[in-house]
C-alpha cells in the first residue's frame, strides 16, 4: 500500500514538473504573440473579441485536457 | 505582492502569473470535486490583487468556461451527468445571467459596483456556508444513528445512499402540479414541474451574472435540496450546465468590456490539471460528506472580500 502511494505521489510530482515546463513555454507564446493583438481587438471590435475570447478558452481547455490526460497515461503507465 | 507581477493590458492590472496559476489550480481541484465554478474564491482573489469587480466577475466567468469543459467531460465519463436536466437548466440560467450582468452595468454607471457587490457576496457566501453546515452535519448524524452508511459505501461514495434533511421540501416541490410536468429518469426524479427547474436555474443565473462564476455555490445546493437530484449527479450536471451558461455569460460580459481573456487563459492553465484531480476524488466520498466538506469554502471568499473592503488594501 505504501509503495503504491509512493508511486502515485512520484508520478504526480513528475506530471507537475513536466506540466509546469509546458506551461511556462506556453505563457511566453500566448502572452507574446496574442497580448497586443487581443488588446487591440478589445478596443476596435468588442463583439469579435468576445467570440475570440470564448474560442480561445475552450480551445485551450481541450488542448490542456489532452496534454494532462496524455501525461497521466504516460507517467502512470510507466510507474505501475 | 510576493511574486513578480506582469502587466495585463486589457484590464490594465499588474498581476503575478504564478499567483494566477496557483489560484487556478486550487479552484480547479475544488471545482472538479464540488461541481462549483469556484467564483467565491476566484472573484475575491482577483479583487484582492487590485482588479475591479466588473473585470473580476467577467474574467472569472471566462476562466470557468475552460475549467468546466474539462471537469464536465470527466464527470460524463463517470456517469454523473443528466443531459436532459442540464439543457433545461441552461435556458433558465442564461436568462438569469443576463439580468445579473445588466445589474452589474447599472451599478458600474452609478459608480458603486465594488462596494455593493462586496456586501452582497459577503451575505450570500456566509448564508450558504452556514446553511450547508447545518444541513449536512444533521444528515451525517442522522445516517450514523440509523446506521445507513456502511463501511463499503463510504469507500465507494457515489454508490452510497444520498440522503438529505430536506426530503420534505423536495417531495413538496415534486408534487407542484404546474404544467408541463416532466420526468428525469437519469436523476431518479419521477415527476417535477418544468417551471420549478427553470426558476431554480434562473436564480442561479442571476447570481452568476451578478457575483461572477457559474454560481454553483447556490445552484448545487438548490439542485440537491429543491429538485432532489443525488449529489454526485448534481455536481456533474451543474458543471455541464455551467459550460453552456458561462459561455453565454462570458460573451455578455466581454461585449460590455468586462473580460481580460489573458488573465483567464493564465488562470486556466492551473485549473486544467486541478479539475481532473478533483473529479477523480469524488469517487471516494458519500454525498453528505461532500456537502460538509464544501462548508468552509465560501467562508474563505468572505474573509478575502471583508479584508479588501475593510482595509482597502490589496493582498
Amino acid at each position: 500500500m505504501k509503495i503504491d502511494t509512493r508511486r502515485t505521489l512520484l508520478s504526480f510530482f513528475a506530471e507537475l514538473v513536466v506540466y509546469s515546463a509546458l506551461i511556462v513555454a506556453y505563457f511566453f507564446l500566448v502572452l507574446h504573440f496574442l497580448g497586443n493583438w487581443l488588446e487591440h481587438l478589445s478596443k476596435e471590435n468588442i463583439k469579435l473579441y468576445a467570440v475570440v475570447a470564448i474560442g480561445l478558452i475552450i480551445g485551450q481547455a481541450v488542448l490542456l485536457e489532452w496534454v494532462t490526460t496524455f501525461l497521466f497515461r504516460l507517467l502512470r503507465g510507466r510507474s505501475e | 505582492m510576493i511574486f513578480l507581477a506582469m502587466h495585463f493590458p486589457i484590464s490594465g492590472t499588474d498581476i503575478s502569473p504564478i499567483y494566477l496559476v496557483i489560484v487556478g489550480f486550487l479552484i480547479g481541484v475544488l471545482g472538479g470535486f464540488f461541481g462549483v465554478g469556484g467564483s467565491f474564491i476566484a472573484g475575491p482573489a482577483l479583487r484582492a490583487i487590485g482588479m475591479h469587480w466588473n473585470f473580476a466577475v467577467g474574467t472569472d466567468l471566462a476562466h470557468i468556461v475552460g475549467k468546466s469543459v474539462v471537469a464536465a467531460k470527466r464527470h460524463r465519463a463517470l456517469g454523473n451527468v443528466d443531459l436532459r436536466l442540464g439543457f433545461i437548466m441552461a435556458t433558465g440560467t442564461i436568462g438569469g445571467a443576463e439580468c445579473g450582468a445588466q445589474l452589474i452595468q447599472f451599478l458600474k454607471r452609478q459608480g458603486n459596483v465594488d462596494f455593493v457587490v462586496s456586501i452582497v457576496s459577503i451575505i450570500i457566501y456566509s448564508s450558504i456556508s452556514l446553511f450547508m453546515m447545518w444541513e449536512s452535519s444533521r444528515t451525517v448524524r442522522s445516517q450514523k444513528r440509523k446506521g445507513t452508511v456502511k463501511k463499503n459505501e463510504v469507500l465507494k461514495g457515489r454508490h452510497a445512499k444520498d440522503e438529505s434533511s430536506f426530503a420534505g421540501l423536495t417531495n413538496f416541490m415534486h408534487r407542484i402540479p404546474i404544467w408541463p410536468v416532466i420526468s428525469l429518469p437519469t436523476s431518479g426524479v419521477k415527476a417535477i414541474s418544468l417551471w420549478v427547474i427553470v426558476i431554480v436555474s434562473f436564480i442561479g443565473g442571476l447570481f452568476s451574472g451578478f457575483l461572477g462564476g457559474g454560481a454553483g455555490y447556490i445552484r448545487m445546493p438548490m439542485m440537491v435540496y429543491i429538485l432532489g437530484i443525488p449529489t454526485h449527479l448534481a455536481v456533474g450536471t451543474d458543471l455541464f450546465e455551467i459550460v453552456i451558461s458561462a459561455s453565454y455569460g462570458t460573451f455578455s460580459h466581454a461585449v460590455k468590456g468586462n473580460v481580460d481573456i489573458l488573465v483567464a487563459l493564465v488562470m486556466h492553465t492551473g485549473a486544467a490539471i486541478g479539475a481532473q484531480i478533483g473529479a477523480i476524488l469524488t469517487q471516494y466520498f458519500a454525498g453528505p460528506k461532500i456537502r460538509l466538506l464544501f462548508v468552509p469554502l465560501p467562508l474563505i471568499g468572505v474573509a478575502i472580500v471583508t479584508y479588501t473592503l475593510v482595509t482597502g488594501h490589496k493582498l
